[in-house]
């Protein structure tokens, strides 16, 4: 009798567990990460060399920083029912801009920073009112945005990488506070802040509402419009920080290459961490632990000394596998099997 | 007449619910040969559910479906459509931007050396189209045509997949006058060809005019089958409406008495209409009265509630709050002016079904807050806590996805928000629709209540014997107008058929 409950109860409490929906996600980045473990014995080292602190996970935080930043705007804007395609190009745009101020004009650099801050909020007011006031589907309004930025990119830099070799726009990208560099602070930051802005205020509330359920949300009296402009902004400023550390990083903006194709691995942090592409409930932590996802692939692909050209087709592989995981019908599916080979042992013994 | 009896569609006994609404009770249809038949009945009487269960594409529940004298079980449209039962639907299923022949013979479009034959197909659609006195151009793209011979094009189709039962649902709700005498025209052919039309629109005289048999529906039950020409129009609106019930609810002569005479109208609606939407209405609401809005289906009840409460927007007349006129442009301007709406459809325009209770609880008062003065969480459950009880919301807690209620429970949490943002005008639209009986004796209880407390009330039914129950006045329409205002005595059931029934050209 005893051996017939134990397993059972068992079962319960690993079922409870597996249904809460912040499980696989994290479940998922633990086995990566121990996958890379597996790899790289050295992997879990962290050591501190002159006041810094080194690490593969360090490394994969500081990486990982720009699809961080990405997937929070783009929850927000997912959450809309929304899609925002544009925020490669806009990375390209606000570095550019933050680059060729600080290396052609004699402008502090905060304030080049926070007019590449207020340039990204343009470009999501742009989308935003497109797709709120307009009424144009986000997936096309959002692609206007996507080709052409790139073009303002160059534009702004002249078709040229520029170069800058200023310390405190440098100082976004790898700048270091108390061992700690200065990327992980903004994630840090702008994840508390949106939080904060969408839990604490009725903002989170009110952009489910309209994602959910937009004809309904606009019987009870709510202004749909503003909250859509609010998300697309809010991803917009997202971008704008993604693409000054980005240029930071390398002391350069690069037109073409900036960012490129980072808005698919934010909408797949987003979609990783459980949030629908048909809008309503949103999960901002768990789109972060799809970034973190994403990029701790890519680090123990590059650390396992796999070619390069295998990048891709492994990472693909990976998300593949996370997001069947995630599947209800592939659980269901496994869930099924598992009983079914049970009771045949069952069966068997008996 | 009497020469063929024997039908050719015929449902015996046929049922099928959703969840716990009884959609469709155990109901007979008789379809002949050879003639068109009027299916009638108000909104959720159960019509489109009959079609949809006749052409497959909801399984029946129990009961039997007969062509022919014969039992069938059609699992989807396609397989209706071969046995020869053919729907055309409001929102026509043709690509438009195929030409008119390519729609007419699509999936069985003539062959030549594994080619579609172009030529043959244009040659056989004209000969076609040309039986039903259609003359177009069969290789114009279909869009490039109006409506109405998108319409006939679509009837075309059903009948050469050589139909037996053609079914038009509301087919000439866009039509105007001489496009329907055309559709009409193709129906007494077909008619003549012995095919057997089942005709579904609200439009009463079109019924009188083309119909030869009438099925009544209402809430899921038949209430008669009748010829056309033996059934006076007063009759068949009480039998649509429901005459009967005024036997169940008993109606209290007493509530009259208790509100104050003559006070300054709480709300005024001057005017208030929009071209080819609703003509010009007036309409006052006083302080704790209950205004009933009857009409047919269609008769303009729901585009009066909507151009109030800023939905739609209107191009003149004026609303008054209190004496003071104000301009309201969208449900969030109304709402701050102390209106709330619970609309008909409560599915896409009611509930946040993703939400939980709590969360549908609060959003009408949120919105009224806006962004930062946020409800704290507290206040939420204490509110929806306060809401589930007064309106014996039947749910284990609030924090249940709305979506997994069931219908008359979601009507009262779409109430409940209403309620929680305080209001002083509730306009209800179909309240009592679809939901079972104990949820439907609540809310016109809560009705009643919230009147007594102050508050002013405007309430859309086709339940005539509820209307009359509860309303001080009622305002009847009849073709996007207001044609009669009932006050006192002449507020019965009787009273106001007689207004919906009056020949509309007099």
């Amino acid at each position: 009798m005893s051996e017939m409950t134990q397993p059972a109860e068992r079962g319960f409490s690993l079922q409870s567990l597996t249904r809460n929906r912040a499980f696989w996600p994290i479940f998922a980045l633990l086995l990566i990460l121990l996958g890379n473990r597996l790899i790289a014995p050295d992997f879990f080292n962290i050591e501190v060399v002159e006041g810094r602190i080194f690490g593969s996970l360090i490394v994969i935080l500081i990486r990982g920083a720009p699809v961080v930043l990405l997937s929070i705007g783009m929850t927000l804007v997912i959450a809309t029912k929304g899609i925002d395609l544009s925020v490669g190009a806009v990375i390209a745009i606000s570095g550019a801009v933050a680059a060729v101020l600080v290396s052609t004009t004699d402008i502090n650099p905060i304030l080049a920073i926070l007019i590449s801050i207020g340039v990204g909020a343009l470009c999501g007011l742009w989308n935003g009112i497109l797709v709120a006031y307009f009424n144009i589907q986000p997936i096309v309004a959002t692609l206007i945005l996507m080709v052409s930025g790139r073009g303002i990119a160059q534009l702004i830099t002249n078709g040229q990488i520029a170069i800058f070799n200023d310390e405190t726009l440098a100082f976004v990208g790898t700048g270091v506070i108390a061992g700690i560099q200065f990327p992980i602070y903004i994630c840090i930051a702008v994840f508390v802040i949106v939080m904060l802005l969408v839990r604490r205020t009725a903002i989170g509330l009110l952009i489910e509402s309209v994602g959910a359920n937009d004809r309904a949300s606009y019987y009870a009296g709510i202004k749909a419009a503003q909250i859509k402009l609010f998300a697309y902004v809010a991803s917009g400023i997202c971008a704008a920080l993604a693409g000054l550390i980005l240029t930071a990083d390398i002391k350069g903006a690069d037109a073409n290459n900036a960012g490129l194709w980072l808005e698919l691995d934010a909408i797949l942090a987003v979609v990783i961490g459980g949030t629908s592409l048909d809008g309503g409930r949103f999960f901002l932590g768990l789109s972060v632990i799809g970034a973190l996802i994403i990029q701790s692939v890519e680090t123990g692909i590059l650390q396992s000394g796999l070619p390069p050209t295998f990048n891709l087709v492994v990472k693909a592989i990976v998300i593949l596998i996370v997001l069947l995981l995630q599947s209800d019908v592939v659980r269901r599916w496994i869930s099924n099997s598992v009983n079914r080979l049970r009771g045949q042992m069952r069966g068997q013994t008996a | 007449m009497t020469t063929s009896t024997q039908p050719i569609l015929q449902t015996r006994d046929l049922s099928i619910s959703f969840g716990s609404v009884d959609a469709l009770v155990s109901v007979d249809f008789n379809l002949r040969a050879g003639e068109i038949h009027a299916l009638l009945g108000e909104n959720g009487a159960g019509k489109s559910t009959l079609i949809k269960l006749v052409t497959g594409v909801y399984a029946k529940d129990s009961g039997q479906i007969l062509l022919d004298g014969k039992e069938i079980n059609p699992r989807n449209p396609r397989e209706a459509q071969l046995l020869g039962i053919s729907p055309v639907y409001q929102e026509i299923n043709l690509i438009p931007t195929l030409s008119v022949a390519e729609n007419i013979y699509l999936g069985s479009q003539p062959m030549r050396f594994g080619l579609v034959n172009t030529a043959a197909m244009n040659k056989q659609a004209e000969a076609l189209l040309n039986r039903y006195n259609i003359d177009i151009d069969v290789n114009r793209t279909l869009s490039s045509y109006s409506v109405a011979i998108q319409q006939l094009v679509a009837i075309a189709r059903g009948v050469d997949m050589s139909a037996k039962v053609l079914i038009l649902d509301e087919p000439t709700a866009s039509l105007d006058r001489h496009e329907v005498e055309t559709l009409f025209n193709v129906m007494r052919q077909l008619k003549a060809d012995g095919v057997g039309i089942i005709l579904i629109t609200h439009f009463l005289d079109q019924v009188y005019e083309i119909s030869d048999r009438i099925t009544v529906l209402r809430n899921g039950f038949k209430v008669g089958e009748y010829n056309t020409d033996e059934l006076p129009r007063v009759k068949l609106i009480s039998e649509m409406l429901g005459h009967e019930l005024t036997q169940t609810l008993g109606k209290q002569a007493t509530s009259e008495t208790a509100k104050p005479k003559n006070q300054e109208a709480y709300i005024r609606v001057d005017g208030l209409g929009r071209k080819g939407y609703l003509e010009p209405i007036d309409l006052t609401v006083n302080e704790g009265e209950i205004v009933g809005l009857a009409g047919l289906l269609g008769s303009g009840r729901t585009e009066t509630a909507l151009l109030i409460f800023g939905i739609e927007g209107h191009d003149q007349g004026t609303i008054y709050v209190d004496g003071q006129a104000v301009h309201l442009r969208s449900p969030s301007q109304a709402i701050q002016e102390g209106f709330a709406l619970c609309p008909e459809d409560r599915k896409t325009e009611g509930i946040v079904g993703e939400l939980t209770v709590r969360e549908n609880v609060i959003l009408a008062l949120q919105a009224k807050r806006g962004w930062f003065d946020f409800i704290p969480i507290k206040r939420q459950q204490e509110l929806a806590d306060e809401m589930i009880e007064a309106l014996h919301i039947a749910t284990p807690d609030a924090e249940k996805p709305a979506g997994q209620l069931s219908g008359g429970n979601q009507q009262k949490l779409i109430l409940a928000r209403w309620l929680a943002s305080e209001p002083k005008f509730l306009i209800l639209d179909e309240p009592t629709r679809g939901i079972d009986v104990g949820a439907h004796a609540e809310i016109i209880n809560i009705i009643k209540r919230l009147s007594n407390d102050g508050m002013s009330l405007l309430v859309i039914s086709s339940e005539l014997a509820e209307v009359v129950d509860y309303s001080d006045r009622v305002i009847v329409l009849r073709d996007h107008k207001k044609v009669a205002e009932l006050k006192g005595d002449e507020v019965t059931e009787n009273r106001i058929m007689q207004v919906i029934a009056e020949e509309p050209n007099v």
